[in-house]
C-alpha cells in the first residue's frame, strides 16, 4: 500500500475500501493500470494515422503496376491484388507476421553468424544465434513493442493496400475517355496524361471506395491483439474482468459490459467524425468536376 | 532523418551487446494467484515472485512478457520469449512439444465451481479454459459436454450466466473466487490432474532448463519455495 501511494493522483485514494461510489470510481479510473488503457487508445490512433497513408501508397503503387504495359510489373500488380484480397485477414495476420519475422531472423542469422553450426529448425524450435534475434533479447521493452508495432503497420498496409489498389485501379479507368483523348490530341505522352489528367481527376471516383476502406480499417484495429500488441480490446477485457479483493485494492464484479460499451461509443464517435470529414472532402473534390455532383454544385452557385 | 535512424540503430545494437543473457519470461497475466496484472499494470503473483528469485539464483537478467494463453507455446518455440511461467501443468502431451523444468508446485487438485452444489457434473455442460488439462480431461471422459473459453475469466462468467453448469479449473484459482462470491460454490469431488506446475523451456535450450531446475531445487532445499507457496496459497507444500 505504501508503495502504491506514490502513484496516486487524488490523495483520498490511499484507502479505496472506505470510499463512496463517486470517489471510488475516480480513484479506480486513475490507477496506473487504467493509464495503460488510455495509452492504448493513442496506440490505435497512431496505427490508423500511419497505416492510412502507407496503405494508400501501397494501393497507388499496386494500381500503377496493374496498369503497366510491362508484363512482369503488370503481373505482379494483379497478383498482389488478387492474392491479398482473397486470403482471410486473420489467416494473413497469423501467417504473414510470423513468416516475416522468421524470414528476417533467418537472413540476419546467415549474415551475422556464418560460423553457427547448429540447425535453425530443431524439431518444433526455431533457433537463431542471439545476435540475429529481431529485436535482440536484451533490447528494452519499448524496442520490442515498436518492432511488433512496425510489423503490424506493415501487415495492415499490405492488406488494405491491396483493396485500395483495386479501388484506385477502377477510379483511374473511370476518368472520362474524352479527357484522355483530348490529352492525346494535345500531344501529351502516356506519362504526362497519367500524372496531369488521370491522377488529379480520379480521386472523386476513388473516394467512396476509399472511405469504405477507412471505415473498415477503423474497425479492424482489434486485430492488433493477434499480433501481441495490447490494444484497447485487450485492456477492456483485462480491466473489466471480475477482480477479487485478495489481488487488488479495487475489487469488483464482471464489468466487461461497461468497458465494451465505452469501446462502442469510442468507435461510433470516431466513425461519425470520419464521415463528416469525408463528406467535406468529397464536396471539395467534386468541385468543378464533370459529374452530377459537380453539376449540382454549379447550379447552386449561379 | 536517415542518419538519426542509423545512429539510433547502432546505439541500440551496442547497448544490447553488453549484457546478452536477458531471459524473457512469458506469462499469461490473467490467472491469480499464479500470475495477474496488478493495479500498477505490472505482472504480479506467485510466479512473479518465484521467477524473480529464480533469476537471481541463476544469475540471469529477466524481463516479463504477457502473452495470450492459446498462443503461449507457439510463441515460445518460435523464440519470442525464452520461458513459459504461467501456471502450466507438466503433461506428457505438452512435453512432446516443449521441455519442462522440475516442478515448483505439488500436483494441484482441480475442482468444479457451480451455482449450486448438486449440479449434474457427469452429464451437464462444463466450462474450461482451452488448451488446459481440465479441458482435456472433460473431452476425454465423455458424458459431460465441454465448452471452451480463451481466458479463465470467461469460464466463470459462463457459469454465472447459465451458459455452463459448472467450471472445472485449478482449485488454487477457484478458491479465492469461491471465498468472495456467495453465489458460487464448489460441487462434486476434487480431481487430481497433471503432474505439478513447471516452467516451459524450448527443447533445444537444455542449458537454460538445467539452470532453472537447479534454482528451483535450491529453493526447495532452503524452504523459500514453501514460504512462497504458503504466502500465495498454492496448494500443498513440498
Amino acid at each position: 500500500m505504501e508503495e502504491l501511494k506514490r502513484f496516486l493522483i487524488f490523495s483520498f485514494c490511499s484507502e479505496p475500501e472506505t470510499l463512496g461510489n463517486l470517489q471510488w470510481l475516480s480513484c479506480y479510473l486513475t490507477t496506473i493500470k487504467h493509464s495503460e488503457l488510455y495509452k492504448s487508445v493513442f496506440v490505435v490512433l497512431l496505427l490508423l494515422a500511419i497505416t492510412a497513408p502507407v496503405s494508400l501508397m501501397f494501393g497507388f503503387g499496386g494500381a500503377m503496376a496493374a496498369r503497366s504495359r510491362i508484363w512482369v510489373i503488370n503481373g505482379f500488380g494483379r497478383l498482389y491484388i488478387a492474392i491479398v484480397r482473397g486470403v482471410p485477414d486473420i489467416a494473413f495476420f497469423m501467417f504473414f507476421v510470423i513468416a516475416l519475422d522468421q524470414a528476417l531472423e533467418w537472413l540476419r542469422h546467415h549474415t551475422l553468424c556464418p560460423d553457427w553450426s547448429d540447425a535453425i529448425w530443431q524439431g518444433n524450435d526455431f533457433v537463431v544465434c542471439p545476435e540475429a534475434k529481431m529485436p535482440l533479447s536484451a533490447a528494452s521493452q519499448w524496442v520490442h513493442n515498436s518492432y511488433s508495432f512496425a510489423l503490424a503497420i506493415l501487415t495492415f498496409s499490405i492488406v488494405f493496400g491491396a483493396f485500395a489498389a483495386n479501388v484506385l485501379f477502377g477510379a483511374m479507368r473511370a476518368v472520362p475517355g474524352a479527357q484522355i483523348e483530348t490529352a492525346d490530341a494535345y500531344g501529351m505522352t502516356r506519362r504526362q496524361t497519367f500524372w496531369r489528367i488521370i491522377v488529379p481527376q480520379m480521386w472523386v471516383y476513388a473516394l467512396p471506395g476509399l472511405s469504405n476502406l477507412w471505415m473498415i480499417l477503423i474497425k479492424a484495429t482489434p486485430l492488433l491483439f493477434l499480433l501481441g500488441i495490447e490494444d484497447i480490446v485487450y485492456w477492456a477485457r483485462e480491466l473489466g474482468g471480475s477482480k477479487t479483493a485478495k489481488f487488488t485494492s479495487y475489487p469488483h464484479g464482471d464489468l466487461r459490459m461497461w468497458y465494451f460499451l465505452a469501446l462502442l461509443v469510442f468507435y461510433l464517435a470516431f466513425t461519425r467524425i470520419s464521415e463528416i470529414v469525408l463528406d467535406r472532402l468529397m464536396a471539395r473534390l467534386t468541385f468543378g468536376q464533370a459529374i452530377t455532383g459537380g453539376d449540382s454544385q454549379r447550379a447552386g452557385k449561379t | 532523418m536517415k542518419k538519426l535512424l542509423l545512429t539510433t540503430a547502432a546505439f541500440a545494437l551496442t547497448a544490447s551487446l553488453g549484457f546478452s543473457d536477458v531471459i524473457r519470461m512469458g506469462t499469461e497475466g490473467a490467472y491469480p494467484p499464479y500470475n495477474f496484472i496488478n493495479d500498477k499494470g505490472e505482472v504480479d503473483g506467485f510466479e512473479r515472485e518465484l521467477g524473480d528469485e529464480l533469476c537471481k539464483r541463476a544469475a540471469l537478467t529477466c524481463e516479463w512478457i504477457t502473452n495470450d494463453w492459446d498462443t503461449i507455446i507457439p510463441n515460445l518455440v518460435s523464440g519470442n520469449y525464452d520461458t513459459i511461467i504461467a501456471g502450466m501443468s507438466i503433461t506428457a502431451e505438452r512435453d512432446e512439444v516443449i521441455d519442462f523444468t522440475n516442478s515448483y508446485t505439488q500436483p494441484d487438485p482441480s475442482a468444479y465451481l457451480a451455482l449450486s452444489a448438486d449440479v449434474d457434473l457427469a452429464g451437464g455442460v462444463i466450462a474450461a479454459q482451452s488448451n488446459t488439462i481440465q479441458a482435456a480431461h472433460i473431452a476425454s471422459t465423455g458424458g459431460a459436454t465441454l465448452v471452451e473459453f480463451p481466458t479463465p475469466e470467461e469460464t466463470i462468467s459462463a457459469v454465472r450466466n447459465g451458459e455452463a453448469d459448472a467450471v472445472l479449473a485449478d482449485k488454487t484459482y477457484l478458491s479465492p473466487i469461491a471465498a468472495e462470491n456467495t453465489d458460487l460454490v464448489f460441487a462434486g469431488d476434487d480431481i487430481m490432474l497433471g503432474g505439478g506446475v513447471g516452467m516451459g523451456i524450448r527443447e533445444s535450450d537444455s542449458e537454460l532448463k538445467t539452470k532453472f531446475s537447479a534454482a528451483i531445487d535450491s529453493m526447495k532445499a532452503d524452504g523459500s519455495l514453501n514460504a512462497l507457496i504458503v504466502k500465495w496459497e498454492i496448494g500443498a507444500t513440498f
